[in-house]
């Protein structure tokens, strides 16, 4: 569910204009166009929604509970806040760190750099999680060292991280590139001509003008980070209250046909999604507020 | 501060943007690099400020050699051409970065922030944002920031090309007689040469790169270096075959010729006087300037233009007149000067 948030266009939605008469013709046509997307997203979005909740709830709250309150369900809950913790993190420094490195200097490669982080939205998620087990696994080169040291990363936590981190790389570099691209570096060369050092120039004048888009970037990098399936699916081995995750949990309670069961898993997930949307929104209301309202007030 | 660029090189790919620039600049001088857009002024500022390093030469501030010093302790203000304020601190947060940065005293801070607010007029706008500003308050907070830490040498690069032309005469004069007061050592980059001429002490010249001619605006404007600079100052246009003109004929083959209104007489027969010396064309255009009327009259394949004050009868387009062409700057590769008309003094000579 979570995982099926996808990423926002770069460019922030601008309030939408209205479109005079003249363009958009007659009533009847505006009507139905309307209707169409109303019934469109009744149909793809909501009625699943309500199913996930109806099936949760169909042999009462009383089933619903218990299954969340599984200690196999706490685990896979604690496996996933586990991973986002680590990789959400990490993605934040990496994703400020290379969309800093795009968007202040020139330099060679620059091109394959951005091309190299849209890779993980490019490979499909199983790929990505297959490149670990090939990497890391028993039979891959590394193998037998890591077996003789006693480490594992393939069917454990690290290759749980290790997938999740790489196909929600992504997120906060793409959420800041266009933005820092846009600002420029003009004021950073001002910080720098004021006497200001890289460390300064970074805490007080370059992360204040990207803090909405970065959060943004997070938030949807936690979204994806907390509903990923593929990759950790392949990298997980599915050990039950050790290896799986929560939309790993709810695929192993829906093949035992535990329905009920596991669309209560699920319905955690759903409302994961709706976390995500209330905080994305109000991210976004927030950001356009600060604008809106410098904006009615300035200029004299 | 005593400002010397030794031979500066910077190209950017294939593109020469300072091409073996030199020059030496006096402590407490106000300097206009004028030049079109492109012709490299920017990154001359650019390198003496450090955020460009030059592939060549040297620079010295103060009599020091700055290659090697970061921007940050060159002791230099710049002002950019779209103010780069911080977009999310105050006018005051602005003013006091560099400050802070120099881990000054709260009270010293504050002292400091008061004194360049008053400076700049900025007085009950310091706790607004930049974009709650306008144009010109943009440009003083700009100013204002730049001159906190004390700088010894201020660039401003374009400062007044983002404001509209009302304010933009008011706050000219302003900041010509506030750098004056301070007495910092301030060079400017523009492209109009207005705004260098009213404004800087010295101009340079930057055209492709080069350093096309320095010198105080008159010098410029009564004796241009070279044929760009004859072109780019004042109103003019280029006569590429001067031998071909009445009075001009010693001009050697292969000079070019800059030609400015003032430089011209157009009248009917009796208003000029030395009709022998003058040529005859028909009006082409008559334009009202506000002060004088505009003529352009053609002479053969040439056109040239000329002032004609408003106490006299207006001209009418068609008419036929002399046009008396006083003098013209010549250039060829090696030399370049003022020529009179020969005929003109010939018939003084005569009249005498």
């Amino acid at each position: 569910m979570a995982g099926s948030v996808t990423m926002a266009p770069a460019s922030k939605t601008p309030r939408s204009r209205e479109y005079s008469a003249s363009v958009t013709g007659s009533g009847f046509g505006k009507w139905l166009l309307i209707a169409i997307a109303l019934a469109f997203i009744a149909l793809v979005l909501i009625l699943p929604l309500i199913t996930v909740f109806a099936e949760a709830f169909r042999k009462g709250a009383g089933v619903y509970f218990a299954a969340i309150r599984d200690p196999d369900a706490l685990s896979a809950i604690k496996l996933t806040l586990i991973t986002a913790l680590i990789a959400v993190p990490l993605n934040t420094v990496f994703g400020v760190a290379a969309a800093w490195a795009i968007a202040k200097f020139s330099f060679k490669g620059k091109q394959f750099l951005i091309t190299l982080i849209d890779l993980p939205f490019a490979v499909s998620p199983v790929i990505s999680g297959l490149i670990f087990v090939l990497l890391f696994g028993a039979q891959s080169w590394l193998g037998p060292y890591l077996m003789e040291h006693n480490i594992r990363i393939v069917f454990a936590l690290p290759g749980i991280v290790l997938a999740t981190i790489f196909v929600t790389f992504p997120f906060v570099a793409r959420e800041l590139i266009p933005l820092m691209q846009a600002q420029g570096t003009q004021e950073e060369e001002a910080a720098v001509s004021l006497g200001a050092g890289g460390w300064i120039v970074f805490w007080r004048v370059t992360l204040p003008n990207i803090k909405w888009g970065l959060l943004y970037g997070i938030i949807l990098c936690n979204a994806r980070a907390m509903g990923e399936f593929g990759a950790v699916s392949v990298v997980s081995g599915h050990i039950r209250g050790e290896t799986n995750t929560i939309p790993l949990h709810v695929e192993i309670l829906y093949n035992e046909y535990q329905f009920a069961a596991s669309f209560a898993v699920a319905s955690l997930l759903v409302l994961l999604a709706f976390a995500t949307l209330i905080a994305k929104s109000v991210v976004e209301w927030k950001h356009r507020q600060a604008t809106v309202q410098t904006e009615q007030t300035g200029g004299n | 501060m005593q400002i010397k660029a030794d031979n500066l090189v910077k190209t950017f790919g294939s593109y020469t943007a300072s091409d073996h620039i030199s020059f030496e600049i006096e402590a407490g001088t106000l300097v206009g690099l004028l030049g079109p857009s492109g012709g490299g002024k920017t990154t001359i500022l650019r390198m003496l400020a450090g955020l460009e390093t030059p592939d060549s030469g040297d620079i010295w501030i103060g009599g020091v050699r700055v290659n090697g010093v970061p921007p940050q302790k060159r002791g230099i203000g710049f002002v950019f051409q779209n103010y780069a304020l911080f977009r999310h601190m105050t006018v005051a947060e602005n003013i006091a970065f560099g400050l802070k940065v120099q881990k000054r005293s709260k009270a010293d801070i504050a002292k400091r922030v008061q004194e360049l607010v008053e400076l700049t007029g900025l007085e009950g706008l310091e706790r607004r944002y930049p974009n709650q500003l306008s144009g010109g308050q943009r440009q003083r907070v700009a100013f204002a920031r730049a001159l906190a830490p004390e700088p010894k040498l201020l660039l401003l690069d374009e400062p007044f090309a983002a404001i509209d032309a009302k304010v933009r005469k008011e706050l000219r004069s302003w900041l010509k007689a506030t750098i004056r007061r301070i007495g910092i050592t301030t060079i400017f980059v523009t492209h109009d040469q207005e705004e260098a001429v009213e404004v800087a002490d010295e101009i340079m010249i930057v055209n492709q790169g080069r350093l096309e001619q320095k010198g105080t605006p008159l010098e410029i404007y009564k004796s241009p270096a070279t044929l760009f600079v004859a072109g780019f100052i004042g109103e003019s246009a280029q006569i590429d075959d001067p031998s071909q003109l009445k009075g001009f004929e010693d001009a050697l083959p292969g000079t070019q010729a800059i030609i400015r209104p003032e430089f011209v007489e157009i009248g009917r027969k009796g208003e000029i006087a030395q009709a022998k010396a003058a040529e005859t064309g028909v009006v082409r255009s008559v334009s009202f300037r506000g002060n004088s009327w505009q003529i352009e009259a053609r002479i053969g394949s040439l056109t040239v233009a000329a002032y004609r004050p408003l106490e006299k009868e207006p001209l009418n387009v068609g008419e036929e007149v002399l046009v008396l062409i006083h003098r013209l700057f010549l250039f060829n590769e090696k030399k370049s000067g003022i020529m009179e008309n020969r005929m003109k003094t010939d018939y003084l000579a005569i009249g005498v």
